[in-house]
């Protein structure tokens, strides 16, 4: 026998680690990142990888060189980090502009603050933004590439909330606009057309969503209530005019309402410790992305949104406290 | 709908390998060392002295104070020694020595196997028995029973409850004792309720325990049809969920009362009581025995003879492993009481106390902590602490002694059950930190209202 | 065009003069009377706010000392009588001079001399460890070896010395704040005198049980024999609950003590080497030098020890004790 252990107690502990988290969000992330490939093609496997490979080389040398620190990349959250950003990318985006994004994401919002679990901001949104304001012609441009599967031709030049964005603002009504286009929500629920990596598909990131709930990574109530509060913000508006303001169902399935939803805003690290905060932050970027989709000159405001709602977490946390046994 | 606490709580696997082993008795060692620091409040005071001649059952140690308790000799000997020796801990703490020869009870203690269904009509002989017999709480705090049974006069109870969650993994103490000896501790049950004066006695046993709440169930029913001291008891059956064996989380589950914070259970009309404690008091009123053996359940994955012993107090944890076999090769860790809350034993030369629960082994790989990551604000630590505190918040906190903002976060509510380590995905020594600071919180609002008065 | 420049600038100037009179009002208003003298003795404060005064700072220090009649009871043990002179001379007291104090770490249970018997595995705090055990080692009085010390001095001050496994004071730097003594959760740092020349005799060992149980757990511990008492020709030993203890007030640096401890727990540091001996009294040389009487009664006992209270006669003495 060696030397007995001493520590305090307890003495067992979960199995569950940072590691098999962000494990388990990649695996959530997986169908979603199937569908971009199957219809993207190649184009969206060489900037799945690059995003993934800048943002995980770029923790390394940074905790290495710079903060002189054992190295942090084993946590899966670099990965997890580069996965999210490339789906934020359109499938043609160049890689350097992976690059870029992976810069912005990993060294400036997440290095620079701590690493994992310091930063106030989430990276991946962080380094979307950054690309989005930089770069808006190779941000918006879709189509060209060749998927695997199916109808790459069919991929027009922009999302389905551009175009109509773009529509109403020559004067047309929605009427005109959907018939022109023939949107259809069968489509937009499997497959979309045009649209970043990750928001093409809403069953893909349902299934994510599914997957994350039954790990319990993640409790449901960041992302319903953002999901409701667009539905019933827009179900408002829509009733008021139904020929100026989209309709509920349009709102949650295009975009990047579901993938923002369920992937982004539901970060620990970047959102609200509490049950009851949860549901403050979701009310919150719900209302200000369908602020942004209605009113603002960018058709889409799930990254905006989450950003703006990122800084408010540590008031919320201040003051949504869960209720403590015994006292009132 | 199966009972359980409101907030908080976490499912460990139950691993409860010993539980189909029946209880034996452990031959008593050459040497019993007896601690007389056996139970919270004041150490007793020994009154015997080197070359003294006891007999089993008899005083070896006077309480000291209002919070302590009698110290009985678990053997027939002869007193080597009254001095230090190091307990588990390996602090040093009086232990009186005693070379042990064949068993010779002390007087009017009844050593027969019947059991005495008759409840005493005067619930002072009832206290004078358990005070008098040194029986102490059970469940792990051991405070004495008497006084707990004693409530000060503006509070009263209505309710009893026997814990029987056992909601540690790997214990089965007392698991066993439900099963072999149901009916006794139903008796003890109700002596306890005839000194409250209450009239509902719940026994909170874990859905995972079906064979204890069948034994108890029966124990019950044939109790109550011969004597009507035997009403009003029940027994629920609770979730499994740990801390449910936690005092304030019992009464949650059971009543739905909440304990304030700082307060007492008394002052929502509750008593418990483990299973045990009942047991002990059982013995010491019906037969007048003394508190001087206890269960003990022997276990680890790594441990190859799974046990459940019944032990004299004062035995040698070494003499106990020994006679299974030795500390197993694999094994790095040994823990008196369960994995979550029990104390890592520094000292195997250590005696078992009466509260002694387990002697648990882990080993490297079970039990090692893993290096500390950074917090990732998941808040599973929140999600899983019983009193709704928020770890995370209160580590950061601990860590910079900043005091006022502990209090305010209720750092004292906290009932160190680990949860919070437990859960914790990047492995941060929470409870080390919250629980040294909760001590030093406690101390600051006791003499702060010390100074009030 | 021009008109907008103009109300943009005589909205901004009504605008700056409107707040500046606001401000004015709530600076008058709200103004604290403050005695000047608190700012000119915080002036000569060495600003480490470092508490060891007993003040929550230098400033809370300089307030007392102004409020206070005379200046017995503050002492800003960082600045030392040179501060308090200044202090004095600001405020027009008396200052009584104190012998300049350094922290001792009071335990020599080097990993050679105290054998491991467990492994440690929660969070590296002292604090954390006493109260949960007695440490890894069979002696409870002794260093826990966490550092808790370390993390308090602001002055950088101590170390651990990984071969030891025992704290080491830098004494150029340590300027007897006093936080490291209140860190220790086993009291075993003491601020002692600093001494002439920074020679200093004291007992390094704080464990009060019985000598053979002492011995068991620490080959370096203090066993309470009473042998130095005896043999201090000042009074300024005493032992109780099994451990010598030295009043620096009244020790004289004669060694006599460390020449007769037959474990080795006085150590003498910053004393010279002594002269080069004949081989065989090596370990106790410095005694000899001072009373080679004392040879006869410190032999018998002594040589087992050898090893360990060898390093205490020749120069390394000092980064040992420290």
């Amino acid at each position: 026998m060696n030397k007995l252990l001493v520590s305090p107690s307890p003495h067992i502990h979960t199995k569950t680690s940072t590691r098999s988290l962000m494990l388990d969000v990649v695996i959530a992330l997986l169908p979603s990142v199937l569908v971009t490939i199957l219809f993207y093609g190649w184009s969206a496997v060489a900037i799945l990888a690059s995003s993934v490979v800048f943002c995980v080389l770029l923790e390394y040398l940074i905790t290495k060189y710079l903060l002189k620190k054992p190295s942090t990349i084993g946590d899966m959250s670099a990965v997890v980090t580069g996965i999210i950003l490339a789906l934020n990318l359109p499938p043609t985006a160049p890689w350097w502009v992976a690059m870029i994004g992976s810069i912005v994401a990993v060294g400036v919002a997440k290095m620079t603050f701590g690493g994992l679990g310091q930063n106030v901001f989430n990276p991946a949104i962080t380094g979307r933004v950054f690309l989005l304001i930089s770069f808006p012609a190779i941000m918006t441009t879709w189509g060209g590439a060749k998927g695997f599967i199916g109808g790459a031709d069919a991929v027009s030049g922009a999302t389905p909330l551009g175009i109509v964005k773009e529509g109403l603002m020559q004067g047309q009504t929605l009427q005109q606009i959907f018939d022109l286009h023939d949107f259809s929500y069968v489509q937009m629920l499997f497959v979309n057309m045009g649209g970043s990596a990750g928001e093409i598909s809403a069953i893909a990131i349902i299934i994510g969503f599914i997957y994350l709930l039954a790990r319990k990574v993640i409790r449901p109530y960041i992302t319903l209530s953002i999901l409701v509060t667009v539905a019933v913000f827009s179900g408002i508006f829509w009733l008021i005019d139904p020929s100026q303001y989209t309709d509920p169902l349009f709102n949650l399935l295009t975009g990047g309402v579901l993938l923002g939803s369920v992937f982004m805003a539901t970060d620990y690290v970047t959102s609200p410790m509490s049950d009851k905060g949860g549901i403050i932050f979701g009310v919150g970027i719900g209302i200000i992305t369908m602020l942004i989709r209605y009113f603002g000159s960018y058709p889409e405001g799930m990254s905006f949104a989450i950003l703006i709602m990122n800084s408010t977490v540590p008031l919320i946390n201040k003051f949504c406290k869960q209720k403590k046994f015994g006292r009132a | 709908m199966k009972k359980t606490f409101s907030i908080g709580g976490v499912h460990p696997d139950d691993k409860k390998i010993s539980a189909g082993c029946a209880i034996e008795v452990l031959p008593t060692p050459k040497t019993v060392y007896i601690s007389m620091a056996q139970h919270l409040g004041g150490p007793a005071k020994a009154i015997v002295a080197a070359g003294d001649k006891v007999k089993t059952g008899q005083v070896i140690g006077e309480p000291t104070g209002f919070i302590s308790a009698y110290v009985h000799s678990s053997v027939t000997g002869t007193v080597k020694s009254v001095g230090l020796r190091k307990d588990l801990a390996g602090i040093p703490v009086v232990h009186v020595e005693i070379e042990v020869e064949p068993d010779e009870w002390a007087e009017g203690i009844d050593t027969s196997d019947t059991l005495v269904k008759e409840i005493p009509q005067d619930p002072k002989f009832i206290v004078d028995r358990i005070k008098s017999n040194g029986v102490v709480g059970l469940g792990g705090a051991t405070f004495p029973t008497n006084v707990k049974l004693c409530p000060p006069p503006d509070k009263k109870a209505d309710i009893l409850i026997l814990n029987g969650a056992e909601c540690e993994p790997y214990l089965t103490s007392d698991y066993r004792i439900m099963i072999e000896k149901p009916q006794q501790i139903i008796v003890g049950a109700a002596l306890m309720k005839r000194v409250l004066g209450v009239s509902h006695v719940v026994v909170g046993i874990e859905e995972n325990k079906p064979e204890a709440i069948a034994k108890m169930k029966e124990a019950i029913a044939s109790l109550a049809a011969g004597s009507s001291g035997y009403s009003g008891i029940e027994v629920v059956t609770l979730k499994k969920k740990y801390p449910q064996g936690g005092e304030k989380q019992l009464i949650d589950a059971i009543t739905r009362r909440q304990v304030k914070s700082m307060g007492l259970p008394i002052d929502v009309g509750a008593v418990v009581q483990n299973v045990a404690t009942s047991l002990a008091v059982y013995e010491a009123v019906q037969k007048n025995k003394p508190l001087i053996d206890n269960t003990i359940t022997v276990t680890g994955e790594c441990f190859p003879k799974q046990s459940n012993l019944l032990v004299r107090v004062g035995t040698p944890l070494s003499y106990i492993i020994d006679s299974l076999g030795g500390v197993p090769e694999s094994a790095a860790k040994a823990i008196s009481g369960g994995p979550m809350m029990g104390k890592a034993i520094a000292n195997l030369d250590a005696a078992t106390l009466k509260g002694t629960s387990s002697i648990l082994f882990l080993t490297d790989e079970q039990t090692r902590r893993k290096p500390e990551t950074n917090c990732i604000r998941c808040g599973k630590c929140a999600e899983a602490c019983p009193m709704g505190l928020e770890p995370f918040l209160l580590n950061k906190l601990a860590r910079n002694g900043m005091m006022d903002e502990l209090e305010q976060n209720a750092v004292q509510d906290c009932i160190e059950c680990g949860c919070c380590l437990y859960s914790c995905p990047a492995n941060i020594p929470l409870l080390d930190t919250i629980r040294i600071a909760k001590g030093e919180v406690i101390r600051v609002i006791r003499s702060r209202s010390a100074q009030k008065k | 065009m021009t008109t907008t420049i103009i109300w943009t600038i005589v909205a901004i100037t009504v605008l700056g003069v409107l707040l500046a009179v606001v401000l004015y009002l709530v600076a008058t208003k709200f103004k604290v009377e403050e005695d000047p003298r608190i700012d000119e003795v915080e002036k000569v404060m060495p600003g480490a706010n470092c508490g060891g005064c007993g003040f929550a700072g230098c400033r809370a220090f300089a307030q007392s000392c102004v409020e206070a009649a005379n200046l017995d009871n503050n002492y800003c043990p960082v600045g030392g009588n040179e501060v308090m002179k200044k202090v004095a001379a600001v405020l027009g007291l008396e200052v009584h001079e104190k012998a300049p104090m350094v922290a001792v770490v009071r335990c020599n249970g080097t990993c050679a001399n105290r054998p491991v018997v467990n492994e440690y595995d929660g969070l590296k705090s002292c604090k954390v460890k006493a109260s949960l055990y007695s440490g890894d080692t069979g002696c409870f009085y002794g260093c826990l070896g966490c550092g808790d010390c370390v993390a308090a001095c602001q002055f950088g001050a101590i170390s651990m010395d990984p071969e030891t496994g025992l704290p080491v004071v830098d004494e150029e730097k340590c300027t007897a704040c006093g936080a490291c003594v209140k860190a220790c959760p086993k009291k075993i740092i003491e601020l002692r005198n600093k001494g002439p020349k920074n020679r200093r005799v004291f007992v390094s060992c704080v464990n009060m049980e019985k000598g053979a149980t002492a011995r068991k757990a620490c080959s370096a511990a203090c066993i309470g024999c009473g042998k130095c008492a005896k043999e201090c020709p000042f009074g300024a030993i005493t032992v109780e609950h099994n451990v010598a203890y030295i009043d620096f007030n009244k020790c004289k640096l004669c060694r006599k003590c460390v020449a007769v401890c037959p474990t080795g727990a006085i150590h003498d540091v910053n004393f010279p080497a002594p002269a080069p001996k004949p081989e065989k009294a090596a370990p106790k040389a410095v005694a000899e030098a001072v009373k080679p009487v004392s040879e006869a009664a410190s032999k018998p006992a002594a040589p087992k020890q050898e090893p360990a209270s060898a390093p205490a006669a020749n120069p390394a003495t000092d980064k040992k004790e420290e």
